[in-house]
C-alpha cells in the first residue's frame, strides 16, 4: 500500500514537472534564439507525462498485459505516422498541416470521453452515477464533461478537416443546401445540449445510452462543419487560430472528466493561445469575430458588384526588364509578400534577388502584415524556409513609416494588405484596416496574376497610382526574369 | 456546497473546485505568455501547441485499462484510436516545430544593412 502511494506521489510531482516544462517551453518560444530549446523542453515535459501516466496505471494495477500490447503498437503506430508525416510535409503546405494536426487532437478527445460510455453500459448505470464517487456534485461534473469533450472535440475535428479541405483548394464553397446557415447551427447545438443532458444524467439503459453517444458524436460532427463552412477562404487564419483554441478546450474538458490537472493545465495553455491567435488576426483586419465566423465580408463583396477586373482606367503595365531597371538603381527596397508567393512557391527567388540587390549595396527588407498568407505566422516560415534572416523581416507597425523613405516597394501577391482604401475611403469595406502604407513609396512594383480582387472583393485603387506599376504575372516566374535581367546589367 | 461537505464529513475539496482552481490560473498564464510570442513565430506556437494539445495521450491511455477493456470491446477500439491519434500530434507536432524553427537563421551576411 505505501509503495503505491508513494508512486501516486512521484507521479503527481512528474505531472507538476511537465505543466512547468510545458509553460517554461512556451515562454522560450517567445525569442526566436530560445524558441528550439524551449520546444525541447516541452517535449520532455510530455515524455514525463506519459511515464509517469504509465506508472500510476501500473501501480494500481489497472493495465494488464493486453493494456500494454494494445498502447504499445497503437502509440508505435501513431508515432510513426506523426514522424512521417512531420517529415514529408512541404512548408507550402503548412496552413493545411496543421489544420490536420488540430482535427485529430480534437478527435483524440472526443473519443477518451465516448470510452465512458461502453464503461457506464457495462455497469448499467447513468454517466452521472457512474462519475459519483465521494463528493456531491462530482458525478454532474464528470457527465457535463464528458458531454463537452466529446461536443468540442468533434467540432474541432469536422471543423478542421473543412479548413484543411478549403485550405488544398478542395471545398469552395460557404453553403452546402442547408449546411453553413446559422438556423441550422442553432438546432444543432441545442440538439447537442439536450442530447448531453438526456445521455448524461436520464439513461442508464445500456442501449439508450449508446444511442445519446452515437446521436451526440454524429450531431457535434455536423455542427463543426456547419460551424466552419462559412467562413471564406482567405478568412481560415481566423478559423485555424479558433480551431486550435478548441483542441486545447477538448483536451481541458476530458481533464474533468479523468480529473487529471496536467490535462486543465496544458489543455488551458493551447485554449489561451488559440483564442490570443485569433483576436490577433481579426484586429489586423478590423473585423469582429463574429463578423468572421459568419462570412459577413464575403456577402458584402459578391453583392457589391465590384469583383471584375476592369474599372481600371490607367494601369501601368511593366516588364521584368524594367522591374530590374528600377531595382538596379535603387538604394532601399521593400519586398511585401503576399499569399501570391506561397502559391508561386517564390520564396526562394525573392531570397536570391534580394542577395543580389544586397551585393549592390541596396537595403532589403520585408514587410510582413499580419493575416498575410493562409495560418499566423505563414510568410515568416516561408521566408525562413528560403533563409531569408528574420531580422529583415518587419511588422506592420515597425515598418509602415519607411515607407516614405524607400526607392521601391515590390508587392508580391498580396492585394487587401496594402489598398489605400482602408484608410482613404470611409466607406470601403475594410475601412480602418490596419494595411501597408506602401504608396508612400517613389515606386511602387505590383507583381500579381491578374487585376481581380483580393478576399474583400473590393477594387484597389493602389494599382493604378502614379507612382505605381504593374507586372501581370506569377510570382515566382516574374522573379526569375528579374533576377536574369537584373545579372545581364 | 461547503456545508454539504462538512455535513458528509468530507476532509478534503471535491476535484471541480481544485479544477476550476487550476484551469482559472492555467488560462491567466497562458494569456500572459503567449501574448509574448512575436508574430514571427506564430506559426510554429500553433504546431507546438498542437504538439501539447496531444497532452490526451494521458487520459487515452487510462481508456485501455483493464477496467474499460473488459466492459466492452468498444471501448478498447477507442482507446487505440486516442492513442494513435494522440501520438500523431505529439511526434508530428514536436518534430514539424523543430524542423520550422531550425530554419530561423540569423543574418549570414553581415555586410547589409537592414538592422534598424
Amino acid at each position: 500500500m505505501l509503495g503505491v502511494i508513494s508512486i501516486q506521489y512521484v507521479a503527481e510531482f512528474g505531472y507538476m514537472a511537465a505543466s512547468a516544462l510545458f509553460m517554461l517551453g512556451l515562454i522560450k518560444l517567445g525569442k526566436v534564439k530560445s524558441a528550439r530549446q524551449g520546444m525541447s523542453w516541452a517535449a520532455f515535459g510530455m515524455a514525463i507525462a506519459i511515464a509517469a501516466t504509465i506508472a500510476l496505471l501500473f501501480a494500481d494495477d489497472h493495465w494488464s498485459t493486453k493494456s500494454v500490447l494494445l498502447a504499445a503498437a497503437s502509440a508505435i503506430a501513431g508515432s510513426a505516422l506523426g514522424y512521417w508525416m512531420a517529415i514529408k510535409v512541404p512548408m507550402t503546405s503548412m496552413p493545411e498541416f496543421v489544420a490536420f494536426f488540430n482535427g485529430l487532437g480534437g478527435l483524440a478527445s472526443t473519443f477518451v470521453a465516448l470510452a465512458e460510455i461502453p464503461r457506464a453500459a457495462h455497469l448499467q448505470l447513468s454517466l452521472a452515477d457512474l462519475g459519483d464517487k465521494d463528493h456531491p456534485g462530482e458525478g454532474a461534473m464528470f457527465a457535463i464533461a464528458a458531454g463537452l469533450a466529446v461536443l468540442i472535440g468533434a467540432v474541432t475535428f469536422s471543423g478542421s478537416m473543412i479548413a484543411y479541405a478549403k485550405l488544398a483548394g478542395k471545398v469552395n464553397k460557404n453553403r452546402a443546401g442547408p449546411l453553413g446557415s446559422q438556423g441550422l447551427n442553432a438546432l444543432l447545438g441545442v440538439a447537442s445540449i439536450a442530447l448531453g443532458v438526456w445521455g448524461g444524467f436520464f439513461v442508464s439503459d445500456p442501449a439508450q445510452i449508446y444511442v445519446a453517444g452515437g446521436a451526440l458524436l454524429v450531431v457535434s460532427l455536423v455542427l463543426g462543419i456547419g460551424l466552419t463552412m462559412p467562413i471564406g477562404g482567405a478568412d481560415m487564419p481566423v478559423a485555424i487560430a479558433l480551431l486550435n483554441s478548441y483542441s486545447g478546450i477538448a483536451a481541458m474538458t476530458t481533464g474533468f472528466v479523468l480529473q487529471n490537472n496536467l490535462l486543465i493545465v496544458a489543455g488551458s495553455l493551447v485554449g489561451a493561445s488559440g483564442i490570443i491567435l485569433t483576436q490577433i488576426m481579426c484586429k489586423a483586419m478590423n473585423r469582429s469575430l463574429s463578423n468572421v465566423l459568419l462570412g459577413g465580408l464575403q456577402d458584402a463583396g459578391d453583392g457589391g458588384g465590384a469583383k471584375k477586373d476592369e474599372g481600371y482606367t490607367k494601369v501601368k503595365t511593366t516588364s521584368a526588364e524594367e522591374l530590374a531597371q528600377v531595382l538596379d538603381s535603387a538604394t532601399s527596397v521593400i519586398f511585401v509578400p503576399g499569399y501570391g508567393l506561397a502559391v508561386a512557391q517564390a520564396q526562394h527567388k525573392v531570397r536570391e534577388l534580394a542577395t543580389l540587390l544586397e551585393k549592390k549595396g541596396a537595403q532589403v527588407r520585408y514587410a510582413i502584415h499580419p493575416v498575410a498568407g493562409r495560418m499566423p505566422g505563414h510568410m515568416n516560415i516561408l521566408l525562413a524556409e528560403a533563409d531569408v534572416p528574420y531580422e529583415q523581416l518587419y511588422e506592420l507597425d515597425k515598418i509602415n513609416d519607411d515607407f516614405k523613405n524607400t526607392d521601391v516597394v515590390v508587392v508580391l501577391g498580396a492585394n487587401d494588405v496594402c489598398n489605400p482604401a482602408a484608410t482613404q475611403d470611409p466607406k470601403s469595406p475594410i475601412a480602418g484596416m490596419p494595411v501597408l502604407e506602401v504608396w508612400n513609396a517613389r515606386t511602387v512594383v505590383v507583381v500579381k496574376r491578374s487585376l481581380a480582387s483580393g478576399y474583400a472583393g473590393i477594387r484597389n485603387e493602389l494599382f493604378q497610382m502614379d507612382n505605381s506599376l504593374m507586372l501581370l504575372a506569377d510570382a515566382k516566374k516574374a522573379l526569375e526574369d528579374t533576377v536574369t535581367e537584373l545579372k545581364a546589367l | 456546497m461547503i456545508a454539504v461537505i462538512a455535513a458528509e464529513g468530507s476532509s478534503s475539496l471535491p476535484f471541480l473546485i481544485v479544477g476550476v482552481w487550476v484551469l482559472l490560473l492555467s488560462v491567466f498564464v497562458g494569456f500572459i505568455i503567449i501574448q509574448k510570442v512575436p508574430p514571427t513565430l506564430h506559426t510554429p506556437l500553433m504546431s507546438g501547441s498542437n504538439a501539447i494539445s496531444g497532452i490526451t495521450i494521458v487520459g487515452s491511455l487510462y481508456c485501455v485499462s483493464v477496467e474499460y477493456v473488459e466492459a466492452s470491446t468498444v471501448c478498447a477500439v477507442l482507446g487505440c484510436l486516442a492513442i494513435a491519434m494522440a501520438m500523431i500530434n505529439v511526434v508530428g507536432g514536436f518534430a514539424v516545430t523543430n524542423r520550422m524553427l531550425q530554419m530561423f537563421k540569423a543574418k549570414d551576411a553581415p555586410k547589409s544593412g537592414a538592422k534598424s
